[in-house]
């Protein structure tokens, strides 16, 4: 098992090269250039060429990759163009509400997905199954931007029961911080939960149909026991790899709604990052953002061999 | 046999129902049948006759919200005597027969039990739940029962998933689950068709040790004449959802007197040599299950050799024969 873990583990590391290696030549097609922004529009000639040449970016782009690709295997990202700090500090002091963030919105997509998925299954065609498809499709159609901005409307500014926006006052209490995240975190749960309740769903169904479940049935067990203990204990695995993608997604979709609450987040960090042409930023954000998308997918087949015993590596 | 005892299981003119997309369907229509403790009824019949779906519901394992009995009834005698219609039980109160009085085996052994659970865990978590024992004798339970179907190394094998067995040895392990508290009343539905015959002669006389054993009542259903004469003690044949022939084991493969009976014995190779009359009848029943079996008449008179007119008009009655022999022919006292 551990080998095939390790191997697995090989070929994410081809993707990520891969990953890296477009993000940098991606980044270096969009016009626009990093020294002159920095410098102004008064900036003359010879200063921009010598703020090129001090980062390197008078030089081939090939040159610039080779020099950049092997800092990176060595576990540099660089420095930042902008924020007189390495790019892996920066990505560090922007990483807690990005975590926690994701950490958050999927507990809550699983909380309401996984038990709505189940609750529609088992009563399939009835009344609360079309309510809960129907719930599901709404959620899935809704703009996470434009839900982001309701809840806001409604819970912050009418209610007055969260933060309008923000992380915070600096140097506020971790149970303070956290207080800002609950809004932006129920919106992407919210968001993220129908596609979870559509998997948990299908999959349900498909295991409640099984000969086993029949086989439990015929012991006289309760409903609630066949349901949970011998349907959802075989629909597991479907659902932790939704669960996991989704996960991965947010990371991904948190630059939006970090964006819309003023979250000082790694999505935002990488906004104002591609705003100013600070490519090693870009480059090394969107490498760790890689990084995490490979490693909930490494824990996604570690998951599969705790809850199926026909899963062997 | 002095006393006549009352039956363990009496079917009493059985109608079941499935509302389907394409209108209702009644594949079960009068039928009855009996079982009685320590003894083995044969339920045989042709593929899609309605087996399964009598079986199903005894158990009050029809297919909801679209399968329903709609008529008759089930007699079933409790471990304290108490006789109860199964038909009128509500589906909460099934649960209390299930796996405990009543224990039922499926035909696809390699698709009845729980993928990721232990078979330990999934003998021991009925036993809990009926005998209401702890964790660590219900284990030990599973781990007896393991033994009783003649698991080697049961110990070790408790603790090993469905997975890891062949095909016999997860039937032996559903056997373990049926038997493991102590049914009145065995449902086996066709327990070997998905075997090799070797493992399903071992399958069978497991079977047979164990009702003897615990005078246990065994409904046994099968499409296989063979293991009928084998293990029988009563045959009751379907046709098309309904019963056409109830007799002794002996009585049915000397005496059939049903066109159908006679036609599936006549298909077994040992009798196709020399039939009640002496004639060699069929090799394979011509026609299959008729499909407009609303017609008023006999079911299996469009497939039936010696039908006359007569019989596409009325619908016959079971008919006793003797006390203990029933045939739904009107034409039998003439065959
Ligand atoms: N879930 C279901 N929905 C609709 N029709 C069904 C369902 N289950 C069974 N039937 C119908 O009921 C009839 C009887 O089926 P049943 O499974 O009882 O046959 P059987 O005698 O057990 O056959 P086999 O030997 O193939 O197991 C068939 O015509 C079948 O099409
Ligand atoms: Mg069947």
């Amino acid at each position: 098992m551990f080998a095939a873990i390790v191997r697995k583990f090989a070929g994410m590391l081809v993707v990520m090269y891969i990953v890296a290696t477009m993000v940098f030549f991606l980044t270096r097609l969009a016009p626009g250039d990093p020294a002159s922004l920095m410098l102004g529009d008064q900036a003359s000639l010879t200063d921009i060429e010598e703020l090129r040449r001090t980062y390197g970016l008078d030089q081939p782009v090939i040159v610039q990759y080779i020099l950049w690709l092997k800092e990176v295997v060595r576990g540099n990202l660089g420095q930042s163009i902008f924020l007189q700090r390495s790019v892996l500090q920066a990505i560090a002091e922007r990483a807690e509400p990005t975590f926690f963030l994701a950490l958050f919105s999927i507990l809550i997509a699983a909380a309401i997905g996984i038990p709505a998925g189940i609750i529609s299954a088992v009563w399939r065609g009835q009344r609360i199954d079309q309510v809960v498809s129907a719930g599901a499709m709404l959620a899935a159609s809704i703009p996470s931007f434009w839900l982001g901005l309701l809840f806001i409307q409604f819970f912050s500014v009418r209610m007055g029961w969260f933060p309008v926006a923000g992380y915070g006052p600096p140097g506020g209490s971790f149970a303070e911080r956290l207080y800002h995240l609950m809004l932006p975190a129920s919106v992407l749960g919210i968001v993220n939960s129908a596609l979870i309740t559509r998997f948990t769903r299908g999959s349900m169904l498909d295991v409640l149909s099984e000969d086993y479940v029949r086989t439990a049935r015929a012991k006289g067990l309760s409903e609630a026991r066949i349901v949970l203990r011998h349907g959802l204990g075989n629909a597991l695995v479907p659902i932790i790899t939704v669960v996991g993608l989704t996960a991965a997604l947010l990371v991904g979709g948190a630059i939006v709604t970090e964006t819309v609450f003023g979250l000082p987040g790694i999505g935002n960090l990488v906004v104002s990052a591609v705003l100013r042409r600070d490519y090693p930023v870009i480059q090394g954000a969107l490498i760790v953002i890689a990084g995490i998308y490979v490693l909930i997918n490494l824990s996604i087949d570690v998951l599969y061999t705790f809850v199926d015993p026909r899963v062997k590596y | 046999m002095a006393l006549a005892q009352a039956p363990l299981l009496e079917i009493d003119q059985l109608e079941v129902e499935f509302r389907t997309e394409t209108g209702p369907i009644v594949p079960v229509r009068g039928v009855s049948l009996r079982v009685d403790a320590g003894r083995t009824t044969a339920l045989v019949g042709e593929s899609g006759s309605g087996k399964s779906v009598t079986s199903l519901a005894i158990m009050g394992l029809l297919p909801r919200p679209f399968g329903r009995v709609l008529a008759g009834s089930i007699r079933f005698s409790r471990r304290n005597g108490e006789v109860v219609d199964l038909a009128t039980v509500p589906p909460r109160g099934m649960r209390a027969f299930r796996g405990s009085e009543i224990a039922m085996i499926f035909q696809e052994p390699m698709t009845s039990l729980n993928p990721v659970l232990t078979i330990g865990e999934q003998i021991a978590e009925q036993v809990r739940l009926h005998l209401r024992l702890g964790r660590e004798a219900a284990k030990s339970r599973a781990v007896d029962m393991l033994g009783l179907v003649e698991i080697p190394d049961a110990r070790r094998r408790a603790d090993e998933y469905p997975h890891q067995m062949s095909g016999g040895m997860r039937q032996r392990v559903m056997i373990a689950l049926a038997m493991s508290c102590s049914p009145r009343l065995l449902i086996a539905d066709e327990p070997t068709t998905a075997l090799d015959v070797t493992i399903q002669a071992e399958i069978l006389a497991l079977i047979d040790r164990l009702r003897r054993e615990n005078d246990m009542g065994v409904l046994f259903i099968t499409h296989n004449l063979g293991v009928v004469a084998e293990i029988a003690d009563v045959v009751t044949v379907m046709y098309a959802g309904e019963v056409v022939e109830t007799a002794g084991v002996r009585d049915l493969f000397h005496h059939p007197r049903h066109p159908y009976t006679r036609a599936l014995i006549s298909c077994l190779p040992e009798h196709a040599l020399r039939g009640e009359d002496g004639r060699r009848v069929v090799q394979a029943i011509p026609g299959s299950v008729a499909g407009s079996l609303d017609a008023p008449g006999c079911k299996f008179a469009p497939r039936c050799v010696h039908a006359v007119d007569a019989c596409q008009a009325a619908h016959p009655q079971l008919d006793a024969v003797e006390p203990t022999h029933f045939v739904r022919c009107d034409r039998w006292r003439a065959l």
